[in-house]
């Protein structure tokens, strides 16, 4: 098939040098939103290995969010740590937790798991919640200091600007990387391994492939990069508080993924920029952004079930096709 | 109060949680059982049952009669709610994968508490216990309120009535064959769509009523919704998902697991409900009493 122009611009290159550019508005507002959006379409990111990917719907993927986001925070703010250590760290807590709740999950299916998954990360935020002396309890682990971003000062055309501003550049730079590793995974053998287990397990299984090895597999490698998510998360919001395990937050990934479309790998980031965006103009108006959120659900579900990143997708292909037929 | 007045005391009132817990979950359970729908929006029914038993009440004003009108009137409008929402919504996404009925219903869970804020403001609101069962009963040394009684009767009442019609009558019987096999039932010329329609209008009659009479018992507040449905995950997974006698058993355990929990280990009692959640899911994920799922 000829390829068009449109296929042979590099998208994600384009936006992430776009991406650059956002400080330079010179609003405060929007670098944090973008920020943002960041974090979280890294989160619904990590998620949709496991959902799109591999065909396992979790509903409790903030469990390994919030053991990155504490992880990261204690360690910087109780022992003082510096952000590299914090982040390596909170990323290889949150694989070893998702290991552990891994084994068990995997061994369930469909509702099963949902809820299996869901009682773990229920149990990680009533540990977030209750372990005052460690996690801060209820009101948290305020005043988690930012990293020292005071060597960004060196790198032209990044000197002189606020440490807001320096966030967003790391926040890009890791979320890029993250973005470019999940990438690879889910194009590699591997990651066509854990589709055919979402499209036929008992055929995968019956051609040789160890379903619940992969399927762990993938399980750790989501919780790693949802931790790197949540303690890039924590800083950003200068603490970190126990909803950050709460089921509602496993919700609204599960939102964002299924908004841009859980078959797209750039779904997830388009659906946590369309929830974010949309969060920010509709509180502006009204405090019901639940009852928004919710219709919009509704709508999409059963007008757009492939979501945004999926419908323009079939679209593109749907016009591509005629001229060839 | 001597040591076992007190601990009988504690398992009184972990009883009659559980049957308030045990009317919740047994609607979810029985929706789940047949129509195969984890439905996240059963603690949002069970809130507007509450709103609307506490709305009815103060409509309707001091009379005899009025409390139990309220709760009546309550559950039945809120079983009507469910069967529009069945009937209009629900129903077409029944041939699809199991996270978009996930998803619609939490889109639910959003939709009808921020409804009921719109409707109800976010004060708390309570109602008074009916006049006929203001008093209260001395029992060996404790003080039981004839409400909690009342509600101690009605909930195994209301088990024995739903086990009649599921394991006695005629409808009872197609309930449990759509349960096994809808599309057997279906080839045999049974409207299994209708069945489903009644079957999410009875359970959300279940939590509708469950709504109407909490009120005099707790305070009618927004965060009411998300909080039960989570107890009432609990109480299916222990008793399994779809058993009737499960729901029963899910809800009498962790009603003593409330109680007691609080006694022995104060800070840790959510940590050990949901330890309980996850440990029963692995030994045994379809519960107590409930079947595998094929």
């Amino acid at each position: 098939m000829r390829r068009h122009l449109f296929d042979r611009i590099p998208w994600a290159a384009v936006v992430f040098v776009v991406a650059f550019g956002i400080p330079a508005l010179g609003s405060r507002f929007y670098t944090s939103v973008a920020t943002d959006i960041l974090i979280l379409g890294l989160f619904a990111t990590s998620l949709n290995l496991l959902l799109g990917t591999t065909g396992l719907v979790s509903f409790g993927h903030a469990a390994y969010f919030a053991v990155g986001a504490y992880t990261c925070g204690i360690l910087m703010k109780t022992y003082g740590m510096p952000f590299a250590f914090g982040l390596v760290a909170a990323a290889l807590a949150a694989g070893a937790v998702a290991v552990l709740f891994g084994f068990f999950c995997v061994r369930l299916t469909k509702i099963y798991f949902a809820m299996l998954t869901m009682a773990f990360a229920q149990i990680v935020w009533a540990i977030c919640f209750k372990w005052n002396d460690v996690t801060g309890g209820e009101s948290g682990l305020i005043n988690v200091p930012y990293p020292d971003l005071g060597w960004m000062e060196a790198i032209p055309g990044l000197g002189g600007m606020r440490i807001g501003e320096h966030y967003f550049y790391l926040t890009l730079v890791l979320v890029a990387v993250s973005l470019a590793a999940l990438r690879r995974i889910s194009q590699s053998p591997f990651g066509r391994m854990l589709t055919t287990i979402r499209e036929n397990p008992e055929r995968a299984e019956f051609i040789g492939v160890h379903v619940r090895r992969y399927e762990l597999a993938a399980f750790v490698m989501a919780g790693f990069f949802a931790g790197v998510a949540g303690a890039m998360f924590g800083i950003f919001n200068r603490g970190v508080f126990p909803d950050a395990g709460y089921w509602a937050r496993s919700a609204e990934a599960l939102i964002m993924v299924i908004l841009g479309g859980m078959n797209q790998f750039w779904g997830p980031l388009v659906g946590a920029f369309m929830l974010i965006a949309l969060n920010q103009q509709i509180t502006s108006y009204t405090e019901y952004w639940p009852l928004v959120l919710g219709v919009i659900l509704i709508v999409l579900l059963f007008t757009f079930p492939a979501g945004i990143v999926g419908s323009l997708a079939s679209v593109l292909s749907d016009r591509r096709r005629r001229p060839d037929a | 109060m001597s040591d076992a007045q007190f601990l009988f005391g504690q398992f009184l009132g972990g009883i009659t949680t559980a049957m308030f817990l045990f009317l919740i979950a047994s609607g979810l359970s029985l929706i789940f059982g047949v129509l195969r729908v984890l439905n996240f929006a059963h603690g949002s029914f069970y809130m507007i049952g509450a709103y609307l038993a506490w709305q009815m009440v103060h409509s309707i004003g001091p009379g005899p009669g009025a409390f139990w009108f309220a709760v009546l009137g309550a559950a039945g409008s809120v079983a009507l709610l469910g069967v529009v929402i069945e009937r209009l919504l629900l129903r077409h996404l029944y041939g699809r994968e199991d996270l978009y009925q996930l998803l619609f219903t939490y889109a639910l869970v959003l939709v009808l508490a921020d409804a009921a804020k719109l409707l109800w403001g976010t004060q708390q609101l309570s109602v008074q216990r009916p006049g006929i069962l203001d008093g209260a009963l001395r029992l060996f040394g404790v003080i039981v309120p004839h409400y909690n009684l009342f509600i101690m009767v009605l909930g195994p009442a209301i088990a024995l009535s739903v086990w009649l019609v599921l394991y006695r009558t005629h409808i009872g019987r197609m309930i449990r064959a759509a349960a096994l096999d809808r599309e057997m039932l279906g080839a045999l010329g049974a409207d299994v769509g209708r069945l489903y329609t009644i079957m999410f209008g009875v359970g959300s009659f279940l939590a509708g009523l469950a709504g109407g009479l909490v009120t005099p018992v707790k305070t009618v507040v927004p965060g009411m919704d998300v909080e039960i449905i989570i107890e009432a995950f609990v109480v299916v997974v222990i008793g399994g998902l779809g058993s009737l006698w499960g729901t029963v058993i899910g809800a009498l355990i962790y009603g003593q697991f409330l109680s007691f929990g609080i006694l022995v280990f104060p800070r840790f009692s959510i940590f050990a409900v949901f330890a309980l959640m996850a440990i029963i899911l692995i030994i045994r994920p379809w519960g107590l009493l409930g079947r595998p799922l094929r």
